[in-house]
């Protein structure tokens, strides 16, 4: 008997290695093991010239409190948070919409959501720049109407961060929403009728009910990015609306101090755990993230 | 009643207009400006129309070198996540072992984690092996945050799957190498090409992940990254322009034809 | 006729969870043979390993005097029908039945003779260029079957195949699938667990019950003389009384019943005191106004439901339990509420041995020792 099991462990232990093997080593070595060594060095010190030491410390935790960090914890919960609540107020009824339509154009309109996005995101962003900003298309063609005098100043705030976060953002909210929309049963929404509800109880107790998975993903993949998006609190904030990915990239690329950007990221890594937990009770589907 | 109708018929239209509005502002920005005669930093200004960029495009040899090296970086991640994002993929599905569940913990990191932590710890643990920043580390960083969207695309594809179609093929006298390539690969390929698709847009795109781990191979969002701090020139834009509509053609092409063939030919 | 499937002593062991039970098993050339049972009674686990998808964890199968428990699927000569069909849906209906033999290698003009002449054999001719989502349940059972044939296969193994069809369309099937087995003269090894079909179809029934073969016999011999409690049961209709042997004389054996006493014919493997089970179809069971000679029996008439050409007489015992007797209609019957005699023609009675009655003795001497 023992020579039947080990026969029926050869078949199957080398496809398993061939097909499981590759993803293992890329997943282990590429993810597993970067991760946890950016939270050994989050203890490291560094010498006067910025080179790495072994010796422990606690004191890259310490400076997390700072106050000027702490001011800048707030501001990036602070544009997820709105980022989120805009792509939500945009997103849903704009994917119920064209969800829901009987129009024969429904798959233009949905192509059309995700053009944009095969156009690199940094030069949209720049696009919007060129749009906002004080000698940009928008006051000069306000100017030139007469409408105003005096530009407006409308980059390099928290709103121009927001609004730029959105713009990123919006179609990993669309794109679960129309799903979770589209797959809806529209013979729920007779039935609902049909008992005597008004359209707005059959959007609290019936459509929003069944669409909230798509809520709750397009949340956390809208929420968290916004953590981390330096490049855009970069081009539309102008160093007044940083969140905390700017904190980490200037550690890593000018400031020099590697083992304190390891420790801010792991402030990110907590915030992504905790609301990856809060997805889960949430019944969220872990796999609906990636599709 | 009609009324009523068509007032919430007006609004939907006018909300989903303004919205597509709002989507293909900067885009419109980027093409109106890619034909902007203005010659002056931060190019803002319109100073006229012309075709110059799109001539003087094909001297600017960085530019162009940094996409071809998008290119390559994208087609050679896409094509090596795919394979083993969809080899791992039925791997997964068909055997049990030891360590699984931690792959399959691991698979949802580099998809819900802020980009930036992904690119530092890769940055960190590049540098500590001395591997040299270049072509290498970014398609070795491309392939790790791809291969999950391939497998949960693939995964997708094989939660309606039905063992006995392969058991059929067995029995039919097909051996399990050809009953991979006769049954299972086509009956799962749709859901390999939509992980393949969603890698390549996410490579070409990638700025963030790609910024920590480049070194001196630019790819083409690090070179626009690089001139926005003294404005983006037209020739980027009509590049971008040029990009835009490869795109649109190549989405009026093929999507198209998957999307037809998705719904009419056969489902699982 | 020789033996085509032999299966010696096979055990199929999941954990701690034994699946099938020392199974034996002969089939003969050109049977139709089908094992019948409830799900999970281990009928699906045999046919998966004469298939090849599974390995007994003990015993040996062979086909044609070759043993195949190592070989793979597609070293064997058979092939299966599936219960889901396992049609592959990226196929066209003919790439589907030209499957097996594109495997082996067969000339292409050879390929479109034989797929076209068996895609009439079993109706389907026109549907080359379809599907299989673009057909119905019971066309696409029609090119599971055709797929398997086309092989030439010395067994073909059917698991539930007729299961998704509805009522009508699986009585017409199993004909047809009769008529093919008949003209093809192929050995056919059928799952199910609908007895209805397993009766009209079969050559021999295999009745399985948690992992081993209850009874292994025709039909008729399956319905009229079940060996156990189960059996008698599990096919058909069915009364059962449990009691003892009181008295046997000249081959009628007196069973005393906990309502009463009742006469049986005795077969010789039955000896005096052993506890033993009855089983009394109802349409062979009777009951009169009057007191029947060796029957003790008193019931009450409970209802009567008319069903066609006959009518279903419920009564009830003092016990409580309830008898089912079919009488033809529109006879001189009790009323409802009145007292009855339930009777039977003594040979119309199976006798059962009653494995409670060995658990029973082995009991009694474990206690002995």
């Amino acid at each position: 008997m023992a020579g039947k099991i080990n026969h029926k462990f050869r078949a199957n232990a080398l496809p398993a290695m061939i097909m499981v093997g590759p993803v293992a080593v890329i997943m282990l070595l590429l993810v597993a093991v970067p991760l946890i060594y950016v939270a050994v060095m989050s203890f490291c010190s560094i010498d006067e010239y910025y080179n790495l030491t072994s010796d422990f410390t606690l004191s890259n935790y310490g400076r997390l409190a700072n106050s000027d960090y702490i001011k800048i914890y707030g501001q990036s919960l602070l544009i997820a948070f709105l980022t989120t609540v805009m792509c939500i107020l945009i997103g849903y009824p704009f994917s119920y919409f064209i969800a829901r339509t009987k129009s024969k154009r429904k798959k233009i309109l949905y192509m059309l959501v995700i053009i944009p996005f095969w156009t690199n995101s940094l030069i949209r962003i720049y696009g919007w720049r060129t749009f906002l900003g004080t000698s940009g298309w928008l006051n000069s063609a306000l100017m030139a109407l007469n409408i105003i005098s005096e530009p407006l100043d409308l980059l390099y705030k928290n709103g121009t961060t927001v609004l730029g976060m959105v713009y990123c953002l919006i179609p990993f909210m669309i794109l679960p929403l129309y799903t979770a929309i589209e797959k809806l049963d529209g013979t729920l929404l007779e039935a609902s009728a049909d008992l005597g509800a008004r359209p707005v109880s059959t959007f609290f107790k019936v459509i929003l009910p069944l669409t909230s998975s798509g809520i709750f993903s397009g949340s956390l993949m809208v929420f968290i990015p916004c953590l981390g998006y330096f490049f855009v609190a970069d081009i539309l904030g102008g160093g007044n609306s940083d969140v905390i990915g700017n904190l980490i990239e200037r550690q890593f690329q000018s400031g020099n101090n590697w083992p304190l950007g390891a420790a801010l990221s792991i402030i990110l890594i907590i915030v992504t755990l905790v609301l990856v937990k809060i997805y889960q009770k949430l019944g969220g589907d872990m796999d609906a993230l990636g599709v | 009643m009609e009324r009523k109708k068509k007032r919430l018929k007006n609004f939907r239209i006018g909300f989903c207009t303004l919205v597509y509005l709002f989507l293909f502002l900067p885009i419109s920005v980027i093409v109106v400006n890619s034909f902007n005669a203005t010659t002056s930093k931060p190019y803002m200004s319109w100073k006229g129309f012309t075709f110059d960029w799109y001539v003087k495009l094909w001297d600017n040899s960085s530019l162009l070198e940094a996409i071809s090296n998008t290119m390559v970086i994208a087609i050679t991640s896409t094509i090596l996540a795919t394979i083993i994002g969809t080899l791992g993929a039925i791997g997964m599905y068909r055997y049990k072992f030891k360590g699984k569940g931690l792959i399959d913990g691991l698979l949802y990191i580099p998809v819900v984690i802020p980009e930036i932590v992904l690119g530092i710890s890769l940055l960190t643990i590049f540098s500590n092996v001395n591997i040299p920043r270049g072509m290498l580390t970014l398609i070795l960083a491309h392939v790790t945050f791809c291969i999950p969207f391939v497998i949960f695309n693939v995964r997708a594809r094989l939660a309606g799957y039905d063992n006995s179609i392969e058991e059929a093929s067995l029995d039919l006298g097909a051996n399990r190498f050809k009953t991979f390539f006769e049954i299972t690969l086509p009956i799962l390929a749709p859901g390999i090409l939509g992980g393949a698709l969603l890698a390549f847009t996410l490579s070409i795109d990638d700025v963030i992940i790609s910024y920590f781990v480049y070194g001196q191979t630019k790819t083409y969002p690090l070179k626009v990254m690089e001139s926005v701090k003294s404005g983006v020139s037209p020739d980027v834009n009509a590049l971008s322009t040029l990009i835009l509509l490869a795109t649109i053609a190549f989405v009026v092409l093929t999507q198209g034809n998957i999307f037809k063939r998705r719904k009419g030919g056969y489902g699982v | 006729m020789g033996k085509i499937v032999e299966i010696e002593g096979v055990n199929k062991i999941y954990g701690s969870n034994k699946v099938v039970r020392d199974l034996n098993l002969t089939v003969d050339e050109g049977e139709f043979l089908t094992l019948l049972g409830s799900s999970g009674c281990g009928k699906t686990t045999t046919l998966r390993m004469i298939a090849g998808f599974e390995e007994p964890t003990t015993g040996t199968i062979t086909v044609e005097g070759e043993k195949v428990e190592d070989k793979e699927p597609y070293e064997r000569n058979v092939n299966t029908v599936f219960q889901s069909y396992a049609l592959f849906p990226h196929m066209t209906i003919f790439d589907n039945i030209a499957y097996g033999l594109k495997m082996k290698k067969v000339p292409k003009a050879e390929i479109k003779e034989r797929v076209l002449k068996m895609m009439e054999l079993v109706q389907l001719n026109g549907f080359e260029k379809r599907y299989p989502s673009q057909l119905s349940g019971g066309q696409k059972q029609r090119v599971a079957i055709a797929r398997a044939l086309i092989n030439r296969p010395k067994v073909l193994l059917l698991d539930e195949p007729l299961g998704a069809l509805d009522l009508k369309l699986r009585k017409q099937m199993q004909l047809e699938l009769k008529r093919l087995q008949k003209k093809l003269n192929i050995t056919f090894i059928y799952v199910t667990h609908d007895q209805e079909e397993a009766l009209t179809m079969s050559d021999r029934i295999a009745v399985m019950h948690d992992g081993v073969i209850d009874q292994l016999a025709t039909p008729t011999e399956i319905y009229e003389h079940p060996t156990t409690k189960f059996v008698a049961t599990f096919i058909g209709e069915t009364n059962i009384y449990d009691g003892c042997i009181t008295s046997i004389n000249d081959g009628v054996a007196t069973i005393t019943l906990e309502n009463g006493a009742v006469s049986v014919s005795c077969p010789s493997d039955f000896k005096l005191l052993e506890y033993a089970t009855i089983s009394v179809r109802p349409e062979k069971m009777k009951f009169s106004k009057e007191k029947v000679e060796g029957f003790e029996l008193v019931a009450q008439v409970k209802d009567y439901v008319y069903v066609g050409s006959v009518l279903k007489c419920i009564v009830v015992l003092p016990n409580g339990n309830e008898l089912k007797i079919e009488r033809l209609a529109g006879q001189d019957l009790p009323e409802i509420g009145s007292k009855c005699y339930p009777y039977w023609n003594v040979e119309d009675a199976v006798l059962i041995h009653n494995e409670s009655y060995y658990i029973f003795e082995a009991l009694n001497n474990i206690q002995l020792a």
